[in-house]
Formats: structure tokens, sequence, C-alpha cells
């Protein structure tokens, strides 16, 4: 097997003013003709230098300081400026991670994509304009010929990245590199571009290198996988025997702390990885692991370089201890899952709650139409429970959770906290109590803080506005919310940048629980986290339910985490829920179809999972589109011709669990429930 | 390897936080030390400013004349000399002492009509944004009108109206730049309005008035910083342009434009009367846009 | 487009409508002065009451106000007091040498500051985008009266090959095109110093965009992606402020007339504020209003032609 790129003992450092820095550390792998090869690890690992450093295209700055990296079998370090334009988009080509950003916006995709084959080789216009065409239909966009002549904003995402792809195939390189290719777009759409990719690849033979934060589409696409932490490649093997028995304690990590859809549920503990990866981790002697790891020792780790070990079949880790860590039990989850409660009381009752946005033209005046963000909605939120709100990115979920905590006002409709009726409040509005009793966790921890106030400010403000607080007892109160979240008292006196994305999350998390509140609203709370952060913000999520008795509605667009979190699910689709249930009821048949649809394209950390199958075709209607029939009409796969378009799903009642189909669901077992002639017949 | 010279990352490589945020909250002691280390540029235009501040400042201990003082037995021979480093002007005056005294004149008016521009149009500007709808409207559109007059013909206008005096030139810069300054505010109060954190004062029942104030402002003061030094410059620049129109600064007040107005006419006879105080000037606003571009380098640098 | 470009003329006329009545306004403050003006201090108040009466000044101003308009929209703009002539007359004349002076000096510096903005700021921070930056902000920081004074300086007073007016009559001495020379330069300076500055941030901030590296990661040149796919996009943002120097051009060059005595348009509006002539400065300021009002329009139309993302 012909090897297409070999990165061998390359080491690339930054040199910057505070002086340099190790970006890569010894990192040495080879991807051979038609191969695919998975790069995981968490953010700033190195893991995108990799790839840049494949094109030879390093940052100002950043310089290979050891070894070699081959593009088949020369040394890329020595080639001409002509050489390398030669290889690049020829020879490797590259996937980015925005599709949007990474298509230039003012010329054609047509042009665009004909670029590549001009560049390299061909000279008539015709064929390359030709050429585009047919790759366009390879990807499988709609009226190729008419895409041609389109502007990339006039694309959906997804459409954007196919273009990308294409772009990256047009010279049939021998390599393709993804860069975080599905980060960013909803699960449906990135089953479908994973599927693309993985046809692709069986049919052009392409080598891939794929980087990913997530194990589960590098399951999905790859034959072996590289794990890097901190610079340095610590475990790598194929996906099966990386996977099946992961041996460095950082793999382990990352696998035991993700939450799964096939686990149990309700809170069970994650295991998740203690404290974070600095920068100073990069240039210890030792393993760089070490501050992390439970299996540390000092005489063993940290005094001298560790070498990469085989475990056989080209399975190696980079570990001292590999035998002590391979003997331990890998999994002690499941341990403290929190018991069932039945009958908790409710503290939020949502009814026919609906939000339209009226849509004028740029310069006020004529009306442009009606956006229904949300159209009644009837969910309730309990004592001590989660009630998670999933579905992807524009289906009102966040929508929902901005009206419940007064940032928007619904339109029509009942929210319901005790007897008041909050639907039409928007928290300014709002007495006083009641505003105390709901607050919010945002999502993104970059901007949940001010970065001009301190910690102790952040904290503070609240229990002296929500609490009448006087300064003394505020400050005092301020170290109780700091150990409630497990932060130490010195972190009050902070600025936010000084805090680590974790970090700045429990202090929103405190913020939030500062009003002694009954409800708290948790918008996305860990999906901007690394995954080993992410679990033990949801452990301590999952204790403070349990001691505060609070009630927390969870939006979330990750279904493991909601199978995980959740003890109610509610799944949106364009502004409705279609179905809304006890969480274990809602991820066991029978399922509304889009939910069915959701839970295939989930990507699993699972080498052995069965490959999605037939993953959602076109996209969610635009909100304003008027809908008659049922919402997901446009793209279910098990339609009704007439009666789906023309009438309103009805609601199926199975005890607490509803789902909105026209199906006779729960009719049949769920195997048959891939035969959908014969349902079909049964209700037409 | 050339194409890798430009700065894929933005130089922000190094940093694992590329935030604003990190930027923007570093204290003024490290911001100062920052700038004197990363931008030459910003040093140089500190420098100048600070020279000159210091000059107006204690003018009346080290202008070695009196500003005003005509003596007709100098025109004889008006160049530099040991006396009169820089020279006389055509009535006798010295020119180095009325450029020290001159310099009060333009760090006193410049500051002021800057800071009065910068709390009018701040205010404005994020009252526009934060409450958006009807006050937005309204208070783009008065900016809108009032930037659509050409700035010098305004100037004129108000200037054949009321008359040139300090307060009037104040008045007229502070009203044609706030505008500008609202709009620059208005943009920042847009994107930081939809911040979390704004959301989460909202969320604990802060006023319109502290979030304006409080939480959004702050996190403004980068831009502001940077647009307070470039306009700093592009006012001393108009008050000479003034001056040396002659509807500035009425005499006998030393003025930097109003000295190249009166010796223009001499250029031919006696250049260095003019060229002294045009360089003069030059070298001011050199300083603070140097100090701007240097801020604003650092800021970015982050 | 057609319609926004209406909704633009709309926009237009009703921000010329508030100006002019502001500026009319404002010389309501004091309605005996321009009375008083023409006839000199010495005449008696009789004098002055009659000729109010006699020009109609004492009528209620809206209604002066509306009939000012009426005639101003057929082009007349009432006499000036103090070059005792229509406005008119005099504001045309003017207002050529200006756009003449205007278009010969906008055509110098657009190519200018593209190309040296965009030069600089394809390599970010390397040496000729310093060298750039530093010129540029020199030249934007020096006055034009005072880049005036170094210029007369040395090719006037030192070397003597050019003409230190521009009155733009032959009988000078000088040839008129050498009379263009100075006043050309000491604005190019002023304003390419801006002009680039503005082109070099935006190009420096295409080419931080990713699309940059997927055009380089293609396989192309680096030049060729400087020319075919960064080109456009950095000119997209500075294309509008370039369109709106051309109100500073016309309006804002009083410095360099006065400079040189250069008969243009900015030194008859100094002259009118001087002599408090306000017929003049309410018609110079319409104009004025009326060419930053059609550039913005044009700015708008260009900025929607270069950017397919924009339409309205
Ligand atoms: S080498 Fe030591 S510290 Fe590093 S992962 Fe192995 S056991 Fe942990
Ligand atoms: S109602 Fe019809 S279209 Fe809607 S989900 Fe059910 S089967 Fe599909």
């Amino acid at each position: 097997m012909a090897e297409i790129l070999a990165f061998e003992h390359a080491s690339i450092a930054y040199d910057g003013r505070a002086g340099r820095q190790i970006i890569l550390n010894d990192v040495d792998f080879s991807i051979g003709e038609g191969e695919a090869l998975g790069l995981v690890g968490e953010s700033s690992c190195g893991k995108s230098t990799v790839a840049l450093a494949a094109m030879r295209y390093l940052p100002r700055g950043m310089s290979v300081i050891d070894g070699r990296i081959r593009v088949e079998g020369r040394d890329i370090a020595g080639l001409t400026d002509r050489e390398l334009s030669r290889i690049r988009g020829n020879r490797i080509a590259m996937v980015y991670q925005d599709p949007m950003s990474s298509l230039n916006p003012v010329m054609p995709i047509g042009k665009q994509l004909m670029e590549v084959p001009l560049l390299h080789g061909e000279t008539d216009e015709n064929a390359a304009f030709r050429r585009a065409v047919a790759m366009l239909e390879e990807v499988r966009l709609p009226a190729a010929a008419a895409m041609m002549e389109r502007y990339p904003h006039q694309l959906s995402g997804g459409q954007q990245q196919r273009v990308v792809i294409a772009m990256a195939l047009m010279a049939k390189p021998a390599l393709l590199i993804m860069d975080e290719p599905t980060t960013g777009l909803d699960v449906t759409i990135e089953a479908a571009i994973l599927e693309l990719v993985r046809e692709l690849r069986a049919k052009f033979g392409t080598a891939i290198l794929f980087i990913s934060h997530n194990l589960g589409t590098v399951a999905r696409i790859c034959d072996r996988i590289g794990v890097l932490y901190a610079g340095r490649m610590v475990e790598t093997g194929r996906i099966g025997a990386v996977f099946r028995s992961p041996s460095h304690p950082y793999t382990r990590g990352l696998l035991g702390a993700l939450p799964r859809l096939s686990g149990g549920g309700r809170r069970g503990r994650l295991r998740p990885i203690e404290g974070t990866i600095a920068a100073a981790d990069r240039a210890r002697p030792g393993c760089a692991f070490a501050p992390r790891c439970s299996f540390a020792a000092r005489h063993e780790c940290e005094e001298r370089p560790i070498l990469m070990v085989e475990l056989g079949d080209g399975h190696l880790a980079r570990c001292a201890r590999l035998d002590a860590v391979r003997a331990s039990a890998e999994d002690d989850r499941a341990a403290a899952a929190s018991a069932a409660t039945d009958g908790a009381p409710i503290v939020l009752r949502v009814r026919k709650l609906s939000k339209e946005y009226k849509l004028t033209g740029l310069f006020g005046g004529e009306k442009k139409g009606v956006v229904r963000a949300v159209t009644d909605v009837d969910l309730d939120a309990r004592a001590g429970e989660t009630l998670a709100i999933v579905g992807e990115s524009g289906c009102g979920k966040s929508t929902l959770a901005r009206i419940v905590s007064g940032l928007l006002a619904g339109t029509s409709g009942e929210v319901k906290l005790g007897e008041t009726d909050l639907a039409k409040l928007e928290v300014d509005d709002r007495p006083p109590e009641i505003r105390r009793q709901i607050q919010m966790v945002f999502q993104n921890p970059d901007s949940t803080l001010n970065p001009s106030h301190s910690i102790a400010y952040a904290l503070s403000r609240p229990l002296r506005m929500l609490r009448n607080l006087a300064s003394g007892d505020a400050k005092t109160e301020v170290s109780k919310l700091l150990a409630q979240v497990r932060l130490p008292v010195e972190v009050a006196e902070r600025m936010p940048h000084q805090l680590s994305g974790g970090q700045r999350q429990r202090v929103a998390i405190a913020r939030a629980l500062a009003g002694k509140p009954k409800l708290v609203v948790a918008d996305e709370p860990v999906s901007a986290l690394d995954v080993s952060v992410q679990a033990a913000i949801l452990n301590l999520l999952g204790e403070l339910l349990e001691q505060s008795r609070l009630g927390l509605v969870l939006i979330s667009h990750d279904l493991a985490l909601v199978r995980h979190m959740a003890d109610w699910v509610a799944v949106m689709y364009l502004g409705r829920v279609v179905e809304y249930g006890p969480v274990a009821q809602v991820f066991s048949p029978p399922f509304h179809p889009y939910t069915e649809a959701l839970l295939r394209a989930a990507p699993t950390p699972d080498p052995d999972a069965a490959p999605p199958t037939a993953a959602l075709e076109g996209m969610m209607p635009s909100p304003t589109e008027i809908i008659v029939g049922c919402a997901f009409a446009s793209r279910c796969p098990s339609r009704i011709a007439e009666q789906c378009d023309t009438t309103p799903p009805p609601v199926r009642q199975f005890g607490e669990h509803r789902i909105a189909c026209h199906l006779e669901l729960g009719r049949q077992a769920p195997a048959e429930r891939g035969g959908r002639t014969e349902i079909r017949s049964s209700i037409s | 390897m050339t194409e890798v010279s430009h700065d894929l990352a933005g130089g922000r490589v190094g940093s694992f936080r590329g935030t604003d945020a990190a930027a923007a909250s570093r204290g003024w002691a490290r911001k100062i030390y920052d700038l004197l280390t990363r931008s030459p540029i910003g040093t140089i235009g500190a420098a100048i400013l600070l020279t000159w501040t210091i000059l107006a400042v204690f003018a009346p201990w080290i202008a070695p004349y009196s500003p005003t003082k005509i003596d007709p037995a100098l025109i004889a021979d008006p160049y530099p000399s040991a006396q009169h480093w820089l020279g006389v002007d055509h009535l006798g005056r010295d020119i180095l002492s009325r450029l020290i005294w001159g310099a009060r004149t333009v760090l006193t008016v410049a500051p002021t009509a800057v800071l009065g521009a910068v709390i009018l149009g701040t205010f404005l500007g994020l009252l526009a944004g934060y409450r958006g709808g009807i006050v937005d409207a309204v208070i783009m559109r008065i900016g809108d009108t009032l930037l659509a007059f050409p700035k010098i013909i305004l100037y004129l206008i108000i200037i054949a109206k009321f008359g040139a005096s300090a307060f009037n030139i104040i008045a007229v810069i502070t009203l044609s730049s706030a505008p500008i300054i609202a709009r620059i505010v208005r943009g920042v109060t847009l994107d930081i309005k939809n911040r979390d954190y704004v959301a989460a004062a909202r969320m604990r029942g802060e006023s319109a008035f502290f979030i304006m104030f409080v939480e959004i402002l702050p996190n403004a003061r980068g831009p502001l910083i940077v647009d307070f030094f470039l306009r700093l410059g592009y006012t001393t620049i108009a008050i000479g342009v003034l001056g040396f129109l002659g509807v500035g600064l009425p005499p006998p007040d030393p003025d930097w434009g109003g000295m190249v107005k009166e010796a223009y006419g001499m250029i031919f006879v006696w250049p260095h009367m003019t060229i002294i105080p045009s360089l003069a000037i030059s070298s001011l606003v050199i300083g603070a846009n140097f100090l701007a571009t240097g801020l604003r380098e650092a800021s970015l640098d982050g | 487009m057609l319609r926004y470009s209406a909704k633009q003329l709309l926009n237009m006329a009703l921000t010329l409508f508030a100006v002019s009545f502001l500026v009319f306004a404002l010389n309501e403050l004091s309605p005996g002065d321009v009375t008083r003006k023409i006839l000199g201090p010495y005449a008696s108040q009789s004098q002055v009451d009659h000729l109010t009466r006699e020009m109609g000044l004492d009528r209620p101003a809206l209604v002066r106000y509306f009939e000012y308009m009426g005639k101003a929209l057929t082009g007349n703009f009432g006499n000036s007091i103090y070059y005792r002539q229509p406005v008119s007359e005099l504001m045309w004349d003017r207002l050529g040498n200006t756009l003449l002076l205007a278009a010969i000096s906008f055509a110098v510096i657009v190519p200018i500051s593209v190309l040296l903005g965009v030069l600089a700021g394809m390599r970010e921070r390397g040496w000729f985008d310093r060298a750039v930056s530093i010129f540029s902000s020199i030249c934007a920081s020096i006055p034009e009266f005072a880049m005036g004074v170094f210029l007369l300086a040395i090719f006037v007073v030192w070397l003597g090959v050019l003409p230190g007016t521009s009155p733009l009559r032959g009988d000078a001495g000088w040839a008129i095109w050498m009379q263009f020379v100075l006043p050309v330069l000491v604005v190019t300076f002023y304003d390419a110093g801006y002009l680039i500055a503005m082109v070099r941030s935006s190009m420096v901030e295409v080419m931080r965009q990713p699309y940059i590296r997927t055009a380089l990661l293609k396989g192309n040149s680096f030049r060729n992606v400087v020319a075919k796919h960064a080109l456009r996009n950095a000119l997209i943002t500075p294309f509008t402020v370039i369109l709106l120097q051309l109100n500073y051009l016309v309006s804002g060059l009083v410095v360099v007339e006065t400079l040189f005595a250069y008969p243009g348009f900015g030194r008859l509006m100094l002259e009118a504020a001087l002599a408090k002539d306000i017929a003049v400065l309410e018609a110079g300021t319409l104009v004025a209003v009326s060419v930053t009002m059609l550039t913005q329009l044009f700015g708008d139309l260009g900025y929607m032609a270069l950017d397919p993302r924009i339409r309205v």
C-alpha cells in the first residue's frame, strides 16, 4: 500500500513574544492509499495544526522544528512554491469546518469549482464546466447546472458543505483532509454528509484524514484512529481495538465521560476527567496528561519522555503504566443514578403557547409574512426533575426557553408558575418574587459573564437584586455559592478571562442558583465545552437537582445528553412539540418518525453500531411557511400522501407519552414498523 | 515559503483565548506596558503627545518669552538664533514661546471638544442601541441630518452666525462628532446587548440605565479609547484649519493655525515663520494618530 | 433595486428639507441683520424698516421659507448682498472650478489608494505594510495647510519650478495645467493617507478569511489569490467611503483654494461666511448637502452591485 501522507516524528513549535511553545510533539503516523485515519482530541490539542502542516500552510510563527512530513514520499519542507501548488488541491484537498466562510462570497459556486481543474492541468473551460456539474451531481445537489450560478449565501449549511466536498474532490486527490467537517451542522444533516463521505470514499478510493472532537463521527468514517492530547499522540490503532480496549487513561477518560444513548439515563454519574489542560502541560518532560491522570506516578510518569508502547496489530499507547491501567476495571458508572420520582409536583405548566413575529420590510411598512417560532406547545416541568427539549436548530427550542425565562414575551397561550400566568410578561414586567423563581444558564461560556466585572460581582449582584442581601451577607453567600459549584473561594476575585470555559459555566450555574429559584432553564449549557469538562458540569447539575429539588428545563440538540439527563423529553420540530413523554418512553418505540430519524442520525462512539440508514432528505421548512397538515410532512419517510399534507396530525396518547402523527403508532410491534406499506394501506 | 507569511490566525496563535474580553479587561498599567513593548509606533505617538502636554501645562515656566510681546527691532534678523531658538515672527514675537502657549490652547480646546462629543455621542449611542425602535430611529435620523452637512460648511454657518470663540468651536466640534461616536457606540451596543451577560442582568431585574452604563459601556471602552485619540488628531486639524482660514480663535491668543495664516503671505521672504508652526501642528496630530494605531494593535494582539 | 432607489431619493428629499429648514431657521434668529447689512451702519432705522417691508422680510418666517424653497427649486437662490449679484450665477461658476479640481484629484487619489492599500494589506505586518501604514498615517496627520506650506516651500520658494498661486488665468506666467499640480498634490497627500488606511485594513481583514485559505490550498498561487479572490472582497467596504470622498472634495477644498487663491466653491463659502452673506451660504449648503446625498445613493447602489449578498 503506497503511503500518501506521513508524519515522521514531527514536532511543530510556535515562536511568539512569550517564547517558544510546542504545538505538536513527536507526532508519528502515516496514511496509505484509500485508508481513513481519524484524529480526535479536545480544543487546542493541535489537531488542526496537523491538517495545516500536511499542506505546509502553518500560521506565521509556527514551524516544523523536528522530524519530517512527507507527501507521497517527498519531504514537503524541500518543495518549491510551484511544486507545492501542484500538490495542494490536486493530490491533497481539504474540507473545512465552516463551509460558509470557506467559500468566496462574491464568486458563483461554479467558478469556484471550475478553478480546481483549470489550475491542475485542464485547459478547456467547457470540460471544466462539465466536470464541475458532474461532481455536483456526485455530491447529490439538486439541479446541479443551475447550482453553478448560485452564490454561497443562497445555499443552506448542508448544501454548502456538499459544495466544499465537491470542490475538494474535483481533482480526484489521493488524500482528503477533513477538519471538523460536520461541526455546527444539525444531526440529520451531519448524518447525510457522513453518509456521502463514506460513499464517495468507496467510489473514488480517496484516503481520508478525518479530524474531529467527536468520537462518534470518527467511528463512522475511519479505519484507524489517533488520539491527540496536548500536541502528542497518546494512542493510536484500529478503531475497533481502541474503542473496545482503550489503553491510555486519556482515551479511557474521553470514552467514559461521554453520555451514551444506550446508557441507563437518570443522571447516573459520568466520569469526568479531573482538571483542565494548561498551556504549561505541553512543555512537560514526561507525560503531558500527568496532572489529570489518576494513575500518575511521579517516578514513572514525570521524569523522562514517555514512549509509545506497542500493544499488537498497530495499537500503540503512550503511557508508562499501561499494565496498571489495563488491569483496572474500565467502567464503574451506572452507580449512582437517581431514583425515579413519581408524581413530583408540577412547577411550570405551559399550555397552547405560541410565539409569532411579524416580519416587516426593510423600511417598515409592508408586511413580509409571519414567523411562527413556537406553535401550540403544551409541557410541564416538575420539581426535582429535568424536562429536556430537543430538536435541531430553528425548531423553536431556544425561543421557548426565552419565553419561559422572560427574555421574550409569548404571543398567546399560558405559561403558569403556580397561579401566575407569565406567557406575555417579559422579565422586566414580572413581579420580583416571580423573577427570582425562574433563572437561566446560558450556552456560551465566553459571553455568559461580563468580561469587565469580577466573579464576585457576577454572583453578588443577583444576591442583592433578588434576595435583597446587604453587601456583607452577600459576600458570605458568594463563598457558599462557589462551594456549591465546587469552585475555590479565591475565584471570587478573578476576572472571567482568567477562568477556563468549564469554570465560567460553573459560575453561571452558581449565578442562576443565587436567587434560590424553583426552576432553572439551561440553554445548551455544555455544548461549547470539551467532552471531559462537559461530564463534570453534567454531574454537578445532576447533584444540584437532587439536593435542591429545583426543576430543570434543559435545551439541547444532543440526544445522548438528553437521554442521560432527562426525566421528561419534548421533541420539537418547526415550533411544534411532535413527541412528549417520560424519557424511557420517548427513547423507545413507538416513535414519532422525526424522533426516529434523529435517533438514527445521532453518531455513537461504537465501532459495531450499524451504519445509519436513509438519512433524512431536505431541510426544515422556513417558519414563515403556512403549514396546513403535518409540519414534518416535507421530509417524513412515512408520509401518508393526502392526509399528512392537508390534515393536522392527531395527538396519540400512550399514558403520559404523546405523539402527534397520523400513523397508527403503537398498534404494531416496533420490529414491523419498517414495512410502511402495510401501515399505509391499513390507514387509507 | 511565501504564502505562509500572511497571518492565518491573526497573530492570536499564542493565546488560548483570543477573546476581546481578555484584551478589554486588562489593567491600565498592563496595557501601557503592552503598548510600550508591542508597538513602537504607539510608543512614539505617546512620547510626542506627552512632550506637548508637558510643554502646554508648564508653559508659563518653560516659555522663554511672552508670546505676545512685540519687538519690531528683532524683525531685521528674524531667523533662529541663540536667543530665539526658533526665530521671531513678522511682529518680532518669539516663535518658540508662541508655539508653547499655542500648544496650551490646542490641548485645552481639542480634548474638551472631543470629550464633549464622546459624552454626548456615547449617551445617545447607548440609548439608540439598547432601546432600539423609535428612539433609535429618531436619534439616528437627527445624527444623519447633522452628518449630511459637510463639516466645514457647518463650521462656517455657525461661525457666520455666532462669531468665532473657543466655546463656539467646541460646540461645533461636539455637535459634528457626536453622531459619529453615537454610531460607533450604537454598533457596539447592538452587539453586546445580545450577549448572555446582559440577559443575565435582565433576569435579575437590573434597570435599563444600569445595564447600559454598567454592563455595556465598560465593554465598549476599547474602541472608544482608540477613537478618542483619532478624533483628537482630527480635531487638532480642524482647529488649525479654522485658524488658518481666519475664523478660529480670536487674536491675540497664539493659535498654530492662525500663526500660519498671519505669516503665509511672507513665505517667500521668511519661510520659517510658516514652516515651524506647520511642523508643530503636524507633529501633534501624528502623535495622536500613532498612539491610536498603537492602541489598536495592542488590543488586537490580546 | 428600483424601489430601493426611489426610497433613497425620498429619504434624500426629506433630509434636504430638514437641512434647508435648519439653515433658514438659523438665519431667522436675527432677521434685522440682512437689511442693516445692505444699508450699512449709517442708515436710519426708518430706512431699514422700509427696506425690510419692501423685501417682504416682515412676513411670517414659514411663508418666506416656502417661498424661498419654491424659488430655489427653479434655480433661483436670490441675490448675494456681498457680491451684489444673483447667487446662482456666482455659484455655478465657482462650483465648476471646484468640480474640475475635485475630478482631477479623485482620478489621482483612487488608483493610488487602492494600489497601495491592497499591496500593503495582502501581507499584514510585512515590511511593505509597515512602511505604507506609517506613510499613510503621517500623510493623514498633516493638515492641508501645513502640507501646502511644505510643498510651497520646496517647489516654489526653493526650487521655483511650480507656481505658488492658481487663479486659473493664463496671464500669470504659468500654464494652466501647472497651476493644478500643487493643489492636486496637497489634496492627494491628505486624502490618500486616509483612503490607503481604509483599503489596507479591509484587505487585511479579507486576507484573514477562511476562503482565502481555501483558494490557496486549491493550488492557486499567491498572486492569483490576491487578484481573483481577495481584491473584489476587499473593495466592498471601502467602496462607499471612496465615493464619500467626493463630498470632501467638493466642500472641503476650501483650504486648498485659500492656499493657492483658486477661485472655487469652498472659498466662496468662506467669503460668504465672513461677510455674513446668508443667501450664498444657504444656497451653498443646499448644493453641498445634495452632493452628499447623491454620492451616498450611488455608493449604496454600487455596493449592491459589488456584493451579491446584498439585495434589496
Ligand atoms: S504515563 Fe502516567 S500520567 Fe501519563 S497517562 Fe500514563 S499513567 Fe497517566
Ligand atoms: S403525520 Fe404524516 S408526515 Fe407527519 S410525521 Fe406522521 S406520518 Fe410523517
